[in-house]
């Protein structure tokens, strides 16, 4: 009895689990937390565009670690390109010791996407304008916005800004209503997250470089100064981002940088002392534009923009001469790492090649999707449908154990986040006729059993464990091509092992535990003579 | 109770002579194909290639429908040669053609300018590019040597888990019907023309899964009832343990045979290729379970026998 109640529990745990990350699927509207996890799906199915890149070191020689900082810089200058193309969850991913893959959902347009990443990297060096510049440009755009937001429609949600105190306040005082109409602030409103102005909120960010890309609205800013984003957060891509006023012309560019390193901090001051830092060196012409430009801004920022990103802004404490600069600051060692990157990649050493590029319009992805689901429902009824005139009531039991089987699929996928491909959809498929297999061994064996005349219990307690080590060994075999597939494949293929060997993995549990517990109190509760097989 | 294949006493064993001549000649068919067309019909995954999938339905209804023809007319008109191209079975009435070319990289866009130029009544911009896989030679080559390596270990590691499970012999009989169903799909890949993609590979893989799972069953119940017949001849042995798992094997078969043909007939063109495989694998997966490897078992172990001499109880 002990060991039932084990199995029980077992069950239960299973069943549990899986009707908590099939349930989103179906319902909808479950808080948040429930839906945390989802099933993504692949390319082939969504549609969108994957590339396959590599930094060709054919024409160049270097070092072992040269190579490694060139595709690490390689993966910083793609990874910002892709981020301004504006694409959802995009992934760039590193495969193998030189490629690159990179995952554009939804786009079906690339030649813009080979474009972009082709082009060459531009390190540049500018200075933040002075505080009585930015506000200037806050003003001459708060108020061209004021004036013209008819044009941009996208901004309504700040243009009518009124929140409930405020609403109190219009209604006790009428004739204010007219001035309130319009947002004169739709500029600052827009760019103000955390209650600081210049960070924009990641749910506005379209918005803004919609509006940074308006051809009008760019004539507005002040001449000599430009506005940029800072870069993505890699660990909260949620993160508010800041937002930037430059001057335009750039003080130095990265063709005058000689090197770029991490160091960490020497000496007694506990300011920089174990700290990791930056350490610059410019060419000899580099080092007397720094002189020059360091020696008239001091104590103003000097922002380092890789491809019209900024990704720091340091603070200058002081004329450089002699071209051997510091960055210093409260930064990680990762932060630092990652800087030293971007400062490299304005002089990328080894050229990024497209080794292979798939691209899946977003109509034969729908197609897929359908075609998928039909293939899967036509040939579920016609196995369930045999199996319950086959095997009546017992053939009921198998087609409980194959429903339960792919809410498991599923179910698992959604646990992993994993994604689902049209091999993942065929895998699935596959299953559906594999997994009633275990559930045949089992019940041809009960019958057999049945035939020389023993009694139900003893023929099902002895079919089932009979049947176990076949459908272990049969099974096992099956899982071994599945990993095999898996270590071979790439993207979608992978998606299909890993499918099928969930499949294959709920198949046994599905029949052997679940089926057997369920013939258990079929048996135990009514005495049997005879058995619906 | 419904059963089929009750009681059979099929001899297949006895047989064997018949079923290996059977397999031989469907495998040499096919390997002589391979020998002609200089191996397999690869497609772009691994020779490195173009594959283009368009949607060009006309857009307006008084617009004549395009055939192949004027598609290769326009191409060739703008130098563009060695292409092939194929209209497809299209959902909805849509006209749909497939354009393959292994011509040199960047292709791609010099022929999507070219039919956007010469089609415009043809094109809705946002569905007609159905799909675009453009795959450098190297890459391809990479996967080639990929596949074969899968394949290889998928074989190594069945042998060595079925060696340790039961005995050598069976991981031998058991490759070689593995071979037996590999080299026939790839055979009739090649006959019929179709091109061997990365998909087949994994629907190669697959087979092999699904035709060893099989088999195993099969096996399984020849360890068993080799124990408990020990004074029965080896064929008379398998030929009992085949008939009585024959309902089994047939039953599981014709309902993944089901699904594959669902999938086949329903699961959309991006799955079409690999359905096909299947299809073929399970045939001649549950036919090498039964003709091929049980049968080379009695072979083996006839011929052990014959060396043992007379210390065998068995007949």
């Amino acid at each position: 009895m002990k060991k039932h109640k084990i199995r029980g529990i077992i069950i239960l745990v299973v069943l549990l689990v899986t009707l908590y990350y099939f349930l989103p699927l179906i319902v909808p509207n479950l808080p948040g937390f429930w839906t945390e996890k989802r099933l993504n799906l692949g390319l082939d199915l969504q549609g969108g565009t994957q590339l396959q890149l590599e930094v060709d070191f054919s024409e160049v020689q270097l070092s072992e670690s040269e190579r490694e900082e060139a595709v690490r810089s390689a993966l910083e200058i793609i990874r910002n390109r892709i981020d301004q193309f504006g694409v959802a969850e995009p992934s760039i991913q590193r495969s193998g010791s030189n490629r690159i893959t990179v995952q554009l959902p939804g786009l079906d347009d690339p030649e813009r996407a080979k474009d972009l990443i082709g082009r060459t990297a531009m390190l540049e060096f500018k200075l933040v304008a002075s505080s009585e510049n930015i506000e200037e440009t806050y003003n001459a755009l708060n108020e061209y916005l004021k004036d013209n937001h008819e044009r941009y429609d996208f901004l309504d949600e700040f243009t009518e800004e009124i929140d409930e105190d405020e609403m109190i306040d219009i209604l006790a005082d009428e004739e204010e209503m007219e001035d309130f109409s319009v947002n004169d602030r739709i500029f600052t409103a827009l760019t103000t997250a955390e209650g600081r102005t210049g960070l924009v909120e990641y749910r506005h960010l379209d918005k803004f470089r919609r509006l940074l890309e308006d051809e009008e609205f760019q004539k507005q800013i002040p001449a000599g100064l430009q506005i940029l984003l800072g870069k993505e957060n890699r660990e909260d891509p949620y993160a508010a981002r800041e937002v930037y006023v430059l001057r335009d012309r750039a003080e130095l560019t990265g063709q005058y940088l000689d090197s770029a390193a991490v160091r960490i901090g020497e000496g007694y001051d506990p300011r920089t002392s174990g700290k990791p830092y930056v350490a610059l060196n410019f060419s000899r012409e580099g080092a007397r534009i720094f002189a020059n430009v360091t020696g008239q801004n001091i104590q103003r920022r000097l922002a380092i923009v890789l491809d019209d990103v900024v990704y720091v802004a340091p603070t200058i404490q002081d004329r450089i001469p002699g071209g051997e600069a510091q960055i210093t600051g409260e930064f990680t060692m990762q932060e630092t790492q990652d800087l030293v990157i971007v400062l490299r990649a304005g002089n990328l050493p080894a050229p990024v090649n497209i080794m292979e590029e798939r691209t899946v319009g977003p109509t034969l992805g729908s197609d897929s999707i359908r075609a998928g689901i039909m293939a899967a429902l036509i040939g579920m009824c016609i196995v369930v449908l045999f199996m319950l005139i086959y095997y009546k009531l017992s053939g009921l039991i198998a087609n409980i154990a194959l429903l339960v089987n792919i809410c498991f699929i599923i179910a698992v996928l959604t646990m992993l986040e994993g994604t689902l491909t049209m091999p993942g959809i065929a895998g699935m498929i596959l299953t559906i006729g594999m997994a009633v297999d275990a559930n045949v061994i089992i019940f041809e064996r009960i019958r057999e059993n049945l035939k020389v005349g023993k009694t139900v219990r003893t023929a099902v307690d002895g079919g089932f464990s009979r049947a176990l080590v076949t459908i272990l060994d049969a099974n096992i075999t099956t899982l071994i091509t599945a990993i095999v597939l898996y270590q071979f494949g790439t993207g979608p293929i992978r998606g299909f092992a890993v499918t099928l060997s969930i499949g294959i993995i709920g198949s046994m549990f599905a029949a052997l535990i679940l089926g057997k517990a369920i013939f258990d109190t079929f048996i135990t509760n009514i005495r049997r003579e005879r058995l619906s097989i | 109770m419904m059963r089929f294949f009750d009681n059979t006493k099929i001899d297949f064993v006895g047989k064997r002579k018949f079923s290996f001549i059977l397999s031989i000649v469907v495998i040499l068919a096919g390997v002589i194909s391979l020998i002609i067309n200089g191996g397999p019909n690869y497609g772009i995954d691994f020779t490195g290639g173009l594959s283009l999938e368009l949607d060009l339905t006309p857009v307006s209804e008084t617009t004549e429908r395009l055939t192949v023809a004027d598609i290769r007319d326009a191409l060739e008109e703008n130098e563009i040669y060695g292409t092939e191209i194929q209209a497809l079975r299209g959902v909805d009435q849509r006209n749909l053609f497939l354009i393959n070319t292994q011509e040199a990289e960047g292709i791609g866009d010099k022929i999507l300018d070219t039919i956007r130029m010469s089609f415009p009544e043809h094109i809705d911009p946002e569905y007609f590019m159905r799909r675009m896989d453009e795959v450098g030679p190297r890459i391809g080559e990479e996967l080639r040597g990929k596949a074969i390596l899968a394949i290889f270990w998928a074989l190594l590691g069945i042998v060595i888990y079925i060696w340790w499970r039961f005995e050598f012999s069976f991981g031998i009989a058991a490759v070689i019907a593995l071979f037996h169903d590999i080299l026939i799909t790839v055979g009739i890949f090649s006959l019929m023309g179709k091109e061997v993609s990365l998909a087949v590979v994994a629907a190669l893989l697959m087979i092999v899964g699904y035709s060893l799972n099989d088999t195993i069953v099969i096996f399984d119940r020849i360890r068993e009832d080799l124990k408990l017949h020990r004074k029965d001849s080896y064929s008379n042995v398998i030929n009992f343990s085949i008939n009585e798992t024959l309902s089994r094997t047939v039953i599981t078969s014709m309902t993944t045979f089901v699904v594959v043909l669902s999938l086949y007939i329903f699961g959309g063109t991006v799955i079409n290729d690999f359905a096909f495989a299947l299809l073929i694998g399970v045939i001649v997966g549950t036919y090498s379970s039964i003709f091929v490897a049980s049968p080379l078992l009695v072979e083996h172990f006839q011929k052990r026998q014959k060396k043992l001499g007379t210390k065998s109880k068995r007949k």
